[in-house]
């Protein structure tokens, strides 16, 4: 994110010019800066409010509200910061860190963070048998193979084994302020990591019962619960003892939710709600959005991609070459512009703009249209796909798209592309992971935290767990085997810049375009930050 | 009549386990893992996927799952969401509000399409009759969401707050009733130009009774009885919520979680709703069935 200003949201606005501009809203009565309260769109939770059970964004969002780990990403260049932990230092180069907690932090029901409530939450979340969606982040701590086991019929009847502990090795509290973390290996973005929700702790009375937990979590964040009405709205309020330095500015925050999302921007237009994170696709066109809320819009990159996967198993799409021609022969800009009206940022690389690392332009003449070229290269080719296919779960809008890049394809190589349609993003899921596609496939990815390895490792290594077409090369994962084990931060993120730098030749999958998202306030927000997870920040928001 | 109508509530009882067994089926039918698809762009751990189908025994053969969820509802658990809500709390808090809105579309369909129908019939050939039956034919060829999203655009309508009072359930409930309201006004429109010609009502004017009492007892009351068959389905269809009035007014009631629910595999909460709207299909049609004696006194049940 470094250095690209011209993404940085306008605050403070003026509320008069939304008053000029006919906007209507209620005259709210006159409140302190320090009070206050405003109502977000939201979408209901898909799972337990629980950090490690969370990875979407309705949930995300409050948990975000509730709990607060031990470092924060800056709202606008999301630079690691301090939150809960005074510091986290390494003596031997990045295995071993030591974590001291600030004194005086608590949790909303009055007892003390400790060490213990961080090393409690951790071998929770990476125990297998508690089933935790993020569990997997724990992956590079010391013993996460004996807390972990796997199922050896998949998802058949058999039940996976137990595994060997309950603890990792390599979690152990010192004091009721310190507890040390031991690694597999080396490891220097292990601080930045930390920053992601599933590294939150959570409180001794979670143990007691993990399953009434999730429906009212006691935190350690800003916000505390103050009810939920399940599928209708969940509010939240200050939680006034917070030691953080995020210490929000509102009092109340409600998330309400709305199955459909053209009925929420026209509640933020008339002023019954105050927020929505993204709007309708039908107010992006013609830019109406910026006609309705003159100032109180934003447009901005997000941390999230789009690729399309290539199923690497298969005769001809085994060809780099082949996948060469066929990145070559999408006409990214031309698509964006006709498609997305704008809203999507050619891809010119494997890595979004917001990340600590990024470098415009590696994957260099492959992501640039040239159709003669990419027809020779295809020719050139010994084997290859007699017909192209992009396979695509039909619940959102993505035909638009890849019968647009289909045919892009079709018109450059001269082989037939079809998009393949399938009804729901599960079943689309299902497919993929259980390498099932018989062509290409769309995928996307959006960043855990911000940094140029969340791109490479989790997506391209070799048997990784979100490499869903199966690409594997030796010498690409020696290089990000290097960068992971290199103890200083600026040295590992050249390594990884080298390994991306080696992708052009491979082309494990296609680059499309990096998204954007379009979001709407009412005139009773002020100082609007959105951060860049493009959610709103709740620590600097004030209400009129 | 009692006999009657024990026999029809016991008639329920096979309906009610064919309709949710079928439905339960289906929902587990579709193909996919449900879990698959939990974690947005990325691969779900296999952890996550194991954990999730053994507590929702999914290892288990359908009809055993469905034996079990059987059990579990005969002792009023409704099971949990994927989620860990429990389903029993969500239907208690949107089933009232989608009653809520489907009673004030009745009532309107009721007030005004009777109303109309009866005046325009009385009336044919007239001004007014020429309108309402333009009007219906608007109201009948255009389709709901349409009359929704324009309304609010056009009206700078809010939507109805999370607590669904009343007073902000007026215009949703007409919009919903609109269209129903319209063929409402035709049936009974047809109903009494038919029976204002019938031997009854000339012999009660004949005997010299009041037009109003002509009108509003002897030929309302026989012109009633395809218009209460149409209002008491309608009144069973509209509790399994409106999909597309909710959402446009985000009426958070039973159309919005059934349409979630389907989308997020969650046949838990598919399941649990169908079997109740059986319930309520079953109960509103042996009410209209029972209601036909009290319009007809022809009308018998053995």
């Amino acid at each position: 994110m470094r250095g690209n200003t011209p993404w940085k949201v306008a605050v403070g606005l003026t509320a008069v010019a939304l008053a000029a501009a006919g906007c209507t809203s209620e005259p709210a009565p006159p409140a302190t800066p320090t009070d206050g309260s405003f109502i977000m769109s939201w979408t209901e939770p898909q799972n337990k409010l629980i950090p490690a059970a969370t990875s979407e964004t309705g949930g995300g969002v409050v948990i975000d509200a509730l709990f607060t780990g031990l470092t924060n990403y800056a709202a606008t260049d999301a630079k690691t910061e301090m939150a809960n932990a005074d510091s986290i230092t390494s003596a031997d180069g990045g295995t071993t860190w030591t974590v001291k907690l600030k004194s005086g932090w608590k949790w909303h029901d009055g007892t003390p963070v400790t060490a213990k409530n961080y090393v409690d939450a951790w071998n929770y979340a990476a125990y297998t048998p508690n089933g935790m969606i993020n569990g997997t982040f724990f992956g590079d701590i010391k013993g996460y193979g004996d807390v972990t086991s796997v199922d050896p019929d998949e998802d058949g009847p058999k039940e996976a084994p137990k595994p060997a502990k309950d603890k990792m090795d390599g979690l152990k509290v010192v004091d009721d302020t310190t507890f040390e973390v031991t690694l597999s290996g080396p490891s220097n973005l292990w601080p930045i990591k930390v920053g992601y929700s599933a590294f939150m702790p959570l409180p001794d009375v979670f143990f007691t019962n993990p399953d009434a937990f999730g429906a009212n979590p006691i935190g350690n964040g800003p916000f505390k619960m103050n009810g939920w009405t399940k599928n209708t709205e969940l509010k939240v309020t200050r939680f006034d003892e917070y030691q953080g330095a995020d210490k929000p500015k509102v009092k109340d925050v409600t998330f309400r939710v709305y199955s459909d999302d053209a009925a929420s921007y026209e509640d933020v237009k008339n002023g019954t709600i105050d927020f929505q994170q993204q709007i309708p696709q039908a107010k992006i066109i013609g830019d109406l959005y910026k006609a309705d809320f003159p100032s109180a819009n934003s447009n901005k990159p997000v941390s999230s991609s789009s690729f399309l996967a290539m199923p690497t198993w298969l005769p001809g799409y085994n060809d780099p070459k082949v996948r060469q021609a066929i990145s070559m022969a999408i006409d990214r800009k031309l698509i964006v512009e006709k498609i997305f009206n704008n809203t999507r940022i050619p891809m010119n690389g494997w890595v979004n703009p917001n990340m600590a690392g990024y470098k415009d332009g590696s994957c260099g003449e492959y992501c640039t249209f040239d159709a003669a070229k990419a027809k020779a290269l295809f020719d050139s080719a010994t084997t290859k796909p007699a017909e192209l296919s992009i396979a695509y779960n039909g619940d959102a809008s993505h035909k638009p798209w890849v019968d647009a890049v289909c045919n892009s394809i079709q018109t450059a190589l001269g082989v037939p592309c079809v998009g393949k349609p399938f009804p729901t993003f599960g079943e689309f899921r299902t497919l993929v992971t259980t390498q099932k596609m018989t062509g290409m496939s769309r995928a996307g990815w959006q960043a855990d935290y911000p940094h140029i390895e969340n791109w490479l490792n989790p997506l391209l290594k070799t048997g990784a767990s979100s490499n869903d077409g199966k690409f594997s090369d030796a010498a690409f994962d020696a290089k990000l085997k290097e960068a992971d084990g290199t103890a200083d931060l600026q040295a590992a993120q050249k390594l990884y810049q080298d390994a991306e730098a080696m992708l052009p030749a491979l082309m494990p999958t296609i680059p499309l375009w990096h998204g954007s998202q379009q979001t709407v306030w009412s005139a009773k927000l002020q100082t609007v930050t959105i951060n860049t997870f493009g959610e709103l920040d709740l620590a600097t928001v004030t209400v009129k | 009549m009692g006999r009657y109508a024990l026999r029809r509530l016991l008639q329920a009882i096979p309906v009610f386990i064919g309709t949710t067994f079928l439905i339960w089926f289906l929902v587990w039918g579709l193909p996919g893992d449900p879990f698959a698809g939990r974690c947005g762009e990325k691969a779900c751990p296999p952890a996550y996927v194991n954990y999730m189908t053994e507590k929702f025994g999914l290892n288990d053969p359908l009809p055993l799952q469905y034996l079990n969820y059987l059990k579990n509802l005969a002792t009023g658990n409704f099971g949990q969401t994927f989620n860990g809500l429990e389903i029993g709390d969500l239907l208690a808090q949107a089933f009232p509000i989608s009653m809520k809105l489907a009673v004030v579309a009745v009532l309107a369909e009721a007030l005004i399409g009777i109303t109309a129908g009866v005046l325009t019939g009385l009336r044919r050939g007239s001004f007014l009759d020429n309108l309402v039956l333009v009007s219906t034919l608007v109201l009948i060829a255009v389709p709901i969401f349409v009359i929704g999203i324009v309304a609010r655009y056009a009206f700078g309508l809010a939507s109805v707050s999370p607590e669904a009072p009343w007073t902000e359930l007026i215009i949703p409930g007409l919009i919903l009733g609109s269209g129903s309201l319209a063929y409402i006004t035709r049936l009974t429109r047809v109903n009494i130009v038919e029976n204002r010609r019938a031997d009854y009502v000339r012999t009660a004017v004949a005997k010299g009774l009041a037009p109003g009492r002509v009108t509003g007892v002897h030929l309302l009351r026989n012109s009633m009885i395809p218009v209460v068959t149409w209002l008491g389905l309608d009144l069973g269809a509209l509790m399994g919520g409106a999909i597309v009035t909710e959402g446009i007014f985000n009426i958070r009631g039973i159309g919005g979680l059934l349409f979630g629910a389907i989308a997020r595999r969650e046949s838990g909460i598919v399941v649990s709703i169908v079997a109740i709207l059986v319930l309520v299909y079953l109960i509103v049609n042996l009410l209209v069935d029972l209601l036909y004696g009290v319009l007809d006194p022809r009308i018998r049940y053995e």
